[in-house]
């Protein structure tokens, strides 16, 4: 047998283990297992490969991939291109936070029960709400289990869903809505890209756990969320917000949210062909008892020292067992200490400037493209760094033509069935500099 | 201790300094209303570059990882991380990939999914695959999504109303069946510590949609009746759902399909060796036999003719679970440990992780009680009760801190007074694992000697990343402060 250089065992170790255990074979460990079952068995066909060999083979497969370092992106729906500091990286690569699992010993896990404390009051801070968990898996599942959450405080089963929610958020509550036994209705948008308040009505209203609003929106409008909570009452709202947009957004705490999520590869994640993302989610101190997920909080310890431990265990499945709020246990830690990291180094003014950026950037872009003959914007609302273009060309064609010039042109929106005609969905970070828009331009000019 | 990045830094200071803005500037108010801009900044931290770094690194250190030593965490597989993935991960071709660039851009991330969706099909014995679950509980909801799709395809959906659940479960599995509606119907252990047959037979009837088991279970022992138990869920019409937290045990050498299994999970953060981040990413993929293929969530990554592309078209599809394809980032790392170990590898994967657990057990059994004296799988329990009137499990677990090692799980699973169980993996050596034994031994010396010294555990010993004595649970959670 090969050596294998994650298993320290020799042989002779395993036979001073095995005198120990008072075995002769190894064989014997495994005599619980059906001979049926052993006899059945069908390896995989690969022969071990060194780590040259992987590194190599593996090399080889991201260099079949597109990447934003190679073409220039105005791609995002969801997952955006940003700046990722270059300490960020190196930080979460440290052996100690990399390699630890949930802090289940708190004295052995300071490090992470304190970057998770940072990280509940950065986000209490960006959303303007009083508590927020350690992570969720991305923003469609936080988006979903908000919609659990909703149900379980306020027993009803109905939600109002903007048909200008980010379509892949919205096949995921189609899911777990399924599976939980919840309705979705869905609430149109007018020609602004905003939702229809005047689809808002009383009838509507009735029986209702919760609206959903996501803002921006798939098309990158800004929803005006003023009003919004007296209109619905008891039933939840429960905002969807991009964090860096909060940046210079009035944040939905303000607005009365009863729960705010979101997705939190803006801060700091690397896109990673769309995983792994970082859940948010925030929520009323009041209803702290009926929020799912992971939090640390703060304590002392015998020497009455601060420290911090895992808080309200008592909400969590690996206690309350099938009546937990929820059957999240391992989460996204790891990328919650990159937005933990991302926000610390931006800082309270750096996330503003960083957010005027995204923002001035995506109006250049847009009056450019706008003032092209045969390009129109498709929305009257506010915007923030993400907007949809109205094209005579189909789009497919558009991004093709891109695509050849090293541009990564935007999303088509033709298969979503969301809107008539043509429409490209284009995204503008602070990455994008006014040469690349300018060419950007000039390409679609003459496509 | 207890700062934060809050108590440091000054008004005005920032870590990164952002390019000026290269177009003609424009009022913020002609771009968005005013009433829809921030008036207040959030109250962010305010420091320099070296400071995020000093502070995270200092964090860093009051941290105990798989780095650092053996991390027994029973049911958790805290194996060595081989950084050879971390590296791969980062290939700019995977990080900076994006979800939506297309499938013909896109040619390696999806020939590396459905590789590894090929690879982990044939070491669960199972026919079909979803790569999307973003961590074991995400695998376990999906897998209960499957099984009410399939009985709202045979129209059973209304008579199927009750998971079977043996007690030793872990506490994901009965949430995860909660969550769609299913009635958790607990099955006692016998005096073996596996399912109680007998008490499984009492429940059968068309009302079992399934059963979810966990196989080697979280005592660490082998379900020798596993084809009994199929058999007799299969009888009733009920579906089998296969926890495979555990799968550290039996890889290489034994698969779930071939127990007759027809859903199972994988912790890719477990047995195939992804780091577990402090709580995550993980990643649960869920496999399935031939008839739940439908059900699977989509897309799914199909080939034809050494082209790979992301498939939407399964009507019966339960939908999405993610906003995208998953944890790719994790999966990038289970695929370069697949092929580094290939199946000679896997195979020496689970023969080690039983022999050091077995080890630990034979040493460990003269001194604790172990309740069910027998082999062990990859991980076993012992219980401290009858050792000490005035200690607890707990005092032994903050008394191992002051030894320099992580402790075991401890009060869990729940069937087990006063319980640890100890998983070691293979990725631990011979010196290592007696360096625990001998910090356990000798600590179960110190409860009859001094107990007082396992009362104060542990003692604040930095340079092991205890940085703080035993920290106050019971105020936390009377007094919630959960932020800054």
């Amino acid at each position: 047998m090969a050596a294998f250089e994650f298993i320290p065992n020799t042989p002779e170790d395993q036979r001073k283990m095995l005198a120990e255990i008072g075995l002769s074979d190894i064989e014997e460990l495994f005599a619980d297992i059906p001979a049926e079952v052993l006899k059945k068995f069908k390896p995989v066909g690969l022969d071990p490969l060194s780590e040259l060999e992987v590194s190599q083979l593996v090399s080889q497969m991201a260099a079949e991939n597109a990447h934003t370092g190679q073409y220039v992106s105005f791609l995002g729906a969801g997952i955006y291109d940003h700046y990722i500091p270059a300490i960020i990286p190196h930080l979460i690569s440290r052996g100690e936070f990399l390699t630890c699992y949930t802090p289940y010993q708190a004295e052995l896990s300071q490090g992470t029960l304190t970057w998770m404390f940072e990280f509940q009051t950065m986000i209490c801070e960006l959303t303007a709400m009083e508590v927020a968990n350690s992570s969720m898996y991305d923003g469609g599942s936080a988006l979903a289990e908000a919609m659990l959450m909703a149900k379980n405080v306020t027993g009803k089963t109905k939600f109002l869903v903007p048909k200008n929610l980010n379509p892949h958020y919205r096949q995921c509550l189609e899911t777990y809505a399924w599976g939980a036994g919840l309705e979705l209705i869905h609430v149109p948008f007018t020609e602004t890209g905003q939702i229809d308040r005047a689809a808002l009505q009383p009838n509507e209203l009735d029986g209702l756990a919760g609206l959903i609003v996501q803002t921006p929106n798939f098309f990158g409008i800004i929803e005006d969320l003023a009003g919004l909570k007296d209109l619905i009452k008891d039933a939840f709202l429960i905002v969807s917000a991009n964090p860096i947009a909060l940046g210079i957004l009035a944040p939905p705490g303000l607005f009365g949210a009863d729960i705010v999520v979101g997705e939190g590869q803006p801060l700091g994640i690397p896109q990673s062909f769309g995983g792994p993302l970082l859940g948010i989610f925030a929520t009323r101190m009041n209803y702290v008892r009926r929020m799912p997920g992971r939090m640390a909080g703060r304590t002392v310890d015998a020497d009455g020292r601060v420290g911090y431990v895992m808080a309200l265990q008592t909400r969590e499945q690996h206690i309350r067992r099938e009546k937990a709020t929820s059957n999240i246990c391992t989460n996204q830690a790891l990328m919650a200490l990159c937005a933990t990291i991302y926000m610390a180094t931006l800082g309270r003014r750096g996330l503003r400037k960083l957010a005027e950026l995204n923002l001035q950037k995506a109006h250049y872009l847009a009056e450019k493209i706008s003032a092209l003959p045969g390009f129109a914007l498709r929305f009257s609302g506010p915007f923030f760094n993400e907007f949809v273009v109205r094209t005579r060309k189909k789009p497919s064609r558009l991004l093709k033509v891109l695509r050849d010039e090293g541009f990564l042109g935007g999303l088509d929106l033709t298969p979503y069935g969301l809107l008539d005609g043509n429409n490209l969905l284009v995204a503008v970070t602070e990455k994008r500099t006014r040469d690349e828009m300018d060419r950007f331009v000039k390409i679609l000019k003459g496509a | 201790m207890g700062t934060t990045i809050f108590d440091i830094g000054e008004e005005n200071r920032s870590g990164l300094r952002l390019p000026a803005l290269d177009l003609p500037e424009r009022n913020l108010t002609e771009l968005i209303p005013a009433e829809l801009i921030r008036r207040e900044d959030p109250k962010l931290p305010q420091v320099s570059q070296v400071e995020v770094v000093r502070h995270y690194t200092k964090l860093s250190r009051m941290n105990y990882g798989v780095d650092s030593g053996i991390y027994p965490l029973g049911s958790c597989t805290m194996k060595y991380n081989p950084r050879i993935n971390e590296d791969l991960a980062r290939l700019p071709g995977f990080a900076y990939a994006h979800p939506l660039q297309g499938d013909e851009l896109s040619q390696g991330a999806l020939r590396l999914m459905y590789e590894l969706g090929e690879y982990l099909c044939v070491i669960g014995g199972m026919d079909a695959i979803t790569l999307q679950p973003a961590a074991g509980a995400h695998g376990e909801l999906t897998g209960m999504l499957l099984i009410k799709k399939h009985f709202e395809r045979t129209k059973e959906l209304h008579k199927r109303t009750k998971i079977l659940l043996p007690d030793s479960a872990h506490g994901t599995n009965p949430a995860s069946a909660a969550i769609v509606g299913f009635e958790v119907v607990p099955i006692p252990s016998d005096s073996r510590g596996l399912v109680d047959l007998d008490a499984l037979k009492a429940h059968l009837d068309e009302s079992v949609a399934g059963i979810m088991l966990t196989n080697p279970n979280t005592l660490g022992l082998f379900e020798t009746e596993i084809l009994e138990i199929t058999r007799l869920i299969h009888d009733v019409g009920g579906l089998v759902y296969y926890d495979g937290a555990n799968l550290n045990a039996i890889v290489g050498r034994a698969r779930p399909g071939d127990m007759g299994v027809d859903i199972v999970h994988y912790n890719l953060h477990k047995t195939f060796s992804t780091p577990h981040g402090g709580g995550g990413p993980g990643s649960g993929p869920v496999a399935v036999i031939k008839k739940l293929e439908p059900y699977l969530p989509v897309p799914r990554v199909v080939k034809h003719k050494d082209r790979y592309s992301l498939d939407y078209e399964h009507p019966h599809s339960i939908g999405k679970i993610h906003s995208f394809y998953g944890n790719f980032g994790v999966l990038v790392r289970a695929y370069a440990y697949i092929r580094m170990m290939g199946d000679e590898g896997l195979k020496a994967v689970s023969t080690n992780a039983v022999l050091n657990a077995n080890y630990l057990r034979a040493r460990l059994s003269k001194v604790y009680k172990a309740p069910y004296d027998r082999l062990c799988m990859h991980e076993f329990v012992l219980t401290t009760k009858g050792m000490s009137e005035e200690l607890r499990t707990l005092d032994v677990a903050k008394r191992l801190i002051d030894y320099g090692v992580h402790p075991s799980s401890i009060y869990f699973p729940l069937i087990v007074p006063e319980v640890m169980m100890i998983e070691p993996t293979e990725t631990v050596s011979k010196e290592e694992l007696d360096y625990f034994a001998d910090a356990l031994i000798k600590v179960a010396q110190e409860m009859q000697e001094n107990p007082q010294i396992l009362k104060e555990a542990p003692h604040a010993v930095p340079v092991y990343g205890a940085s703080v004595r035993r920290l106050d649970e019971v105020r936390a959670a009377k007094e919630p402060i959960l932020r800054g």
